[in-house]
């Protein structure tokens, strides 16, 4: 049985990039923590509960629930083309549904509504029940409000009844979540985070891209925006293609730092920016664990800063070690056989304590381009021209000499770009508002250093 | 930073029953996490009462490293051994004869030491003749079995052991990978501060104060020639701090030399042609690393473009009349004479920027030497050395007194011989390690800029029996 867990556990590597060496009181250290899982298999239940485990034929994955969110308010019939986008996605995310995966359909307006299978239950899935579902997908209409918070109160009971290792949502809107209030959606969210994971999206161009991504980000999933609806149906299958590849829940990245020190801050770099430092959970004395949700054969970069007590010239002291855990109820954790170790070496050198490590200055770099598109857009949003034009414009700069290529064309599409290198850009008079909201919804994408 | 191979008996994974490594955090097999496991505290390795935790966790600048165990000086020669050959084929029979081994001497004027030193040299009109440096007449007695050789100084790089007291914080335990579990400081390896006394000579190295780590290595024993008389060999190397891993390449070289002297000398190998081997095979020993990088393939694939691993060499064979010194880089010999009237002399010259500078008669020492690129090596084992050019000298002096093997750790504070002679105590010959602390002592209490290392070991080789206490 040993054997067998070792053979099919997804195989967590840690890398880490940094500078160790600073100047004589230097204090503050950085480092880039690149996780990968890979060689998947199917040890998530084996993780957390034993007596779910058992063995997987080949190319099959953990026990799963996924319960999809379909906004169904009345402006999704204007135009109507947006309802008929949203079932067809659908029932394309339940094409792709593994055999065996438990599933359920959830139809979302001011209040949720169970649309399959109903009864407080989830469907299993297989070629009987995928046609139940698209069938009862017939019968969804749109009228009614928004209060996303019902919708996601919903799927956590429903995914919570199954008894499986990955719990994932999708949830589709259209609109703004106007039936509720945002503390609601907020404490939802709250309640929701580490029982399940989902993905956003956002189709049309009505709905707010705060409350999209703040979804994403809450529950570890991703966000994006839809403009057009008929590209909903590919959309919902990738999504729930990288879903049935999960292989194993509520990772989190765990960070040992010595005493004394303080944590600066902790963010996902890569693929996406998202800030962790403050859903920090303290997990013994010198250590914290911060969620990073479900894995699949992936890997992310952790940007990790830590402020340390200096030494003297020539000690060397371990600022921070990094591992993978799986929290356990009681307390405990499940360790997932890979570290790193970021380190800290004083030196008289200047040449050496005065580089910058490529990987963090890129990364550095990655997130300030995140923070210059959206304080540009919002100072748009506001009015100010000129605060706008020179963030946006140096938003240019750092996407074009980091490489970030997919955010330089989007940000063409919102500023005409005069010079990139010296970031010298004008506000374009007419944009496109689904333009500045895909700038804004996919200003958090990164991209990896240019090897 | 490297993985130490820990000492301690190995336990078994109470998951699966695998062996597992004292250091480790979790099973390679099954992946349990053995800290979490309650039997830990019966895991030898885990009880913090265990002698060889102290010494291993020895500061710098601390007591004593363990040395090797005492050999008796040529205690172990077989009566009747084996007749040698007829004798070294490279050495010429009269005295004042053409050099010893077409590799001899060093390859400029020679050492800048006053002609009048109580050292009689080779340097003078005739670079090429050793004026004192005749073949031993004993050398074609029987050849005797190599005595029990010490240990090898020098155990690779390691940690205090899992589970031991912080020296920092004095409150953290020292987790598997050598740091500090509450405030992270890096426990001192062995390597920052060894010593090792064998018999009549002894060494020490110490990481020195600025750096991090403890590139230089040293390797020492004794043994004895063919007829019997006893030879002591120290060998002294310092990493080349700009290339990969210079720490392993001087352990490698200072061992592989040491070794190959230790067993070519009691085959009756001439001195300096052994020296002259042992500098190759040194030379071979490091370039060996460069093809065997550490850890994953990942690992090298994201650093591709470190340098081979690279280090100096200096190195001394003292017999009953004979000092053989070798070198490649900026490692330095100084023979201070017992009688401290008797001008002292450095019997190397350094494979550096400013050396090249002087010899080709471009800059005057000071000059020379005031310049940023002095300490600029242009001489070094490794992979990538462009040609490895050994350098070798013998000696007879005509009086008693001690050889310092050094690193520019310990020169850097005491360049010229007069500097030298002035910081080795006077009883040096008869307590080396003392003497070899002394000097260390020099280095540090001066601002300990670099690694330091030095051995010491009188000349001429004392008899069988004698030696330091």
């Amino acid at each position: 049985m040993a054997n067998f867990s070792k053979s099919n556990a997804p195989r967590f590597s840690v890398d880490v990039y940094q500078n160790e060496y600073l100047p004589e009181g230097g204090r503050e250290v950085n480092a880039i923590v690149t996780v990968t899982a890979t060689g998947g298999g199917t040890v998530g239940g084996a993780v957390t509960a034993p007596h779910r485990y058992a063995p997987h034929a080949p190319g099959r994955g953990p026990a799963a629930a996924v319960a999809v969110m379909v906004d169904c308010s009345g402006s999704m019939d204007h135009p109507p083309a947006k309802m008929r986008g949203a079932r067809d996605a659908t029932a394309a995310a339940v094409d792709t549904l593994r055999d065996g995966v438990r599933f359920c359909v959830i139809g979302g307006t001011h209040v949720a509504k169970e649309v399959y299978p109903g009864g407080g239950r989830l469907a299993v899935a297989d070629a009987t029940t995928r046609e139940q579902a698209k069938l009862a997908l017939r019968r969804l209409t749109a009228g009614g409000g928004t209060a996303i918070g019902t919708w996601l109160r919903l799927a956590d009971r429903l995914l919570a009844s199954a008894d499986v290792e990955i719990r994932h949502g999708i949830l589709l809107t259209d609109g703004r979540n106007e039936h509720e209030s945002p503390e609601d959606l907020r404490a939802t969210l709250d309640a929701c985070a580490g029982r399940f994971t989902c993905d956003a999206r956002g189709v049309g161009t009505d709905w707010e891209v705060k409350e999209v991504t703040a979804v994403a980000s809450a529950l570890l999933g991703t966000a994006d925006i839809v403009a057009d609806p008929a590209g909903l149906a590919a959309d919902f299958a990738r999504m729930m293609e990288t879903a049935m590849g999960k292989e194993v829940a509520d990772v989190a990245l765990r960070l040992w730092t010595p005493a004394g020190s303080t944590v600066k801050f902790v963010k996902q770099v890569a693929p996406t920016v998202e800030e962790l430092t403050g859903r920090r959970t303290e997990a013994t004395a010198r250590a914290g664990d911060y969620p990073t949700g479900s894995w699949g054969d992936e890997s992310r970069d952790y940007h990790v800063c830590v402020d340390v007590p200096p030494a003297g010239l020539g000690q060397e002291m371990l600022a921070a070690r990094v591992s993978l855990v799986v929290p356990r109820p009681d307390g405990t954790a499940h360790p997932l056989g890979a570290q790193g170790l970021v380190r800290a070496v004083w030196t008289d050198d200047l040449a050496a304590s005065t580089s910058l490590n490529a990987q963090v200055a890129h990364y550095t770099g990655q997130a300030e381009l995140a923070r210059a598109v959206q304080e540009g857009l919002e100072l748009r949003k506001a009015g100010d021209r000129d605060g706008a034009t020179a963030r946006l414009g140096r938003a240019v700069q750092l996407a074009g000499s980091s490489g970030n290529a997919d955010t330089a064309k989007l940000l063409a599409k919102v500023v005409d770009v005069v010079d990139a290198a010296a970031g010298t850009v004008r506000l374009k008079a007419k944009v496109e508002e689904a333009d500045e909201m895909t700038l804004e919804t996919r200003s958090t994408k990164t991209v990896r250093v240019k090897k | 930073m490297s993985q130490m191979p820990r000492q301690a008996a190995r336990p078994l994974c109470p998951g699966c029953a695998e062996p597992v490594e004292a250091g480790d955090r979790f099973c390679g097999a099954c992946g349990l996490e053995l800290s979490a496991v309650p039997e830990r505290a019966a895991d030898p390795v885990d009880a913090a009462g265990s002698p060889t935790i102290v010494m291993n966790g020895a500061p710098p600048g601390g007591g004593p490293a363990a040395p090797g165990p005492p050999a008796p000086y040529g205690a172990a020669l077989p009566p009747g051994a084996p007749p040698p050959p007829a004798g070294p084929p490279m050495v010429p029979s009269p005295p004042a004869g053409p050099p010893l081994a077409p590799q001899a001497g060093p390859p400029y004027a020679g050492p800048p030491a006053p002609a009048s030193s109580g050292v009689p040299q080779a340097r003078g009109q005739e670079p090429d003749e050793y004026l004192l440096q005749e073949p031993d007449p004993r050398m074609s007695t029987p050849a005797p079995e190599p005595g029990p050789l010490p240990a090898p100084a020098g155990a690779p790089d390691g940690a205090a052991p899992d589970g031991a007291l912080c020296v920092a914080c004095r409150t953290g335990r020292v987790d598997g990978d050598g740091y500090c579990e509450n405030c992270g400081h890096a426990q001192p390896r062995e390597r920052d501060h060894m010593e090792q006394e064998c018999g009549p000579l002894a060494a020490v190295s110490d990481r020195g104060l600025r750096h991090h780590r403890n590139e230089d290595a040293f390797g020492v024993g004794r043994t004895a020639l063919p007829d019997g008389t006893p030879a002591a060999v120290a060998i002294v190397c310092d990493g080349v701090s700009s290339a990969t891993r210079p720490d392993e390449a001087s352990l490698a070289a200072s061992r592989a030399a040491r070794e190959t002297l230790l067993d070519a000398l009691p085959r009756g190998t001439h001195p300096q042609q052994a020296m002259h081997d042992a500098i190759v095979a040194a030379a071979r020993a490091v370039d060996a690393l460069a093809g065997a990088a550490p850890g994953t393939a990942e690992a090298r694939e994201h650093a591709p473009h470190q340098n081979a691993p690279a280090c100096t060499l200096v190195g001394a064979v003292v017999t009953a009349g004979l000092l053989v010194v070798g070198w490649v880089g900026d490692s330095r010999v100084y023979w201070v004479p017992a009688d401290r009237s008797a001008p002292p002399a450095r019997l190397t010259e350094d494979d550096s920027w400013a050396a090249q500078m002087v010899a080709a008669g471009l800059m005057s020492e000071a000059e020379a030497y005031a310049d940023e690129r002095a300490h600029a090596i242009t001489g070094w084992l490794g992979a990538d050395a462009y040609e490895l050019d050994p350098h070798t000298a013998s000696y007879r002096p005509d009086r008693a007194g001690v050889v310092v093997v050094c690193t520019d750790g310990l020169w850097n504070y005491a360049e010229s011989a007069g500097e030298m002679a002035e910081i080795v105590p006077a009883d040096a010959a008869a307590r080396p390690l003392h003497a070899a602390r002394v000097l260390v002592g020099h280095a540090l209490d001066g601002g300990g800029h670099d690694n330091v290392t030095v051995a010491v070991v009188p000349f001429p080789a004392p008899p069988q029996g004698a030696g330091s206490a």
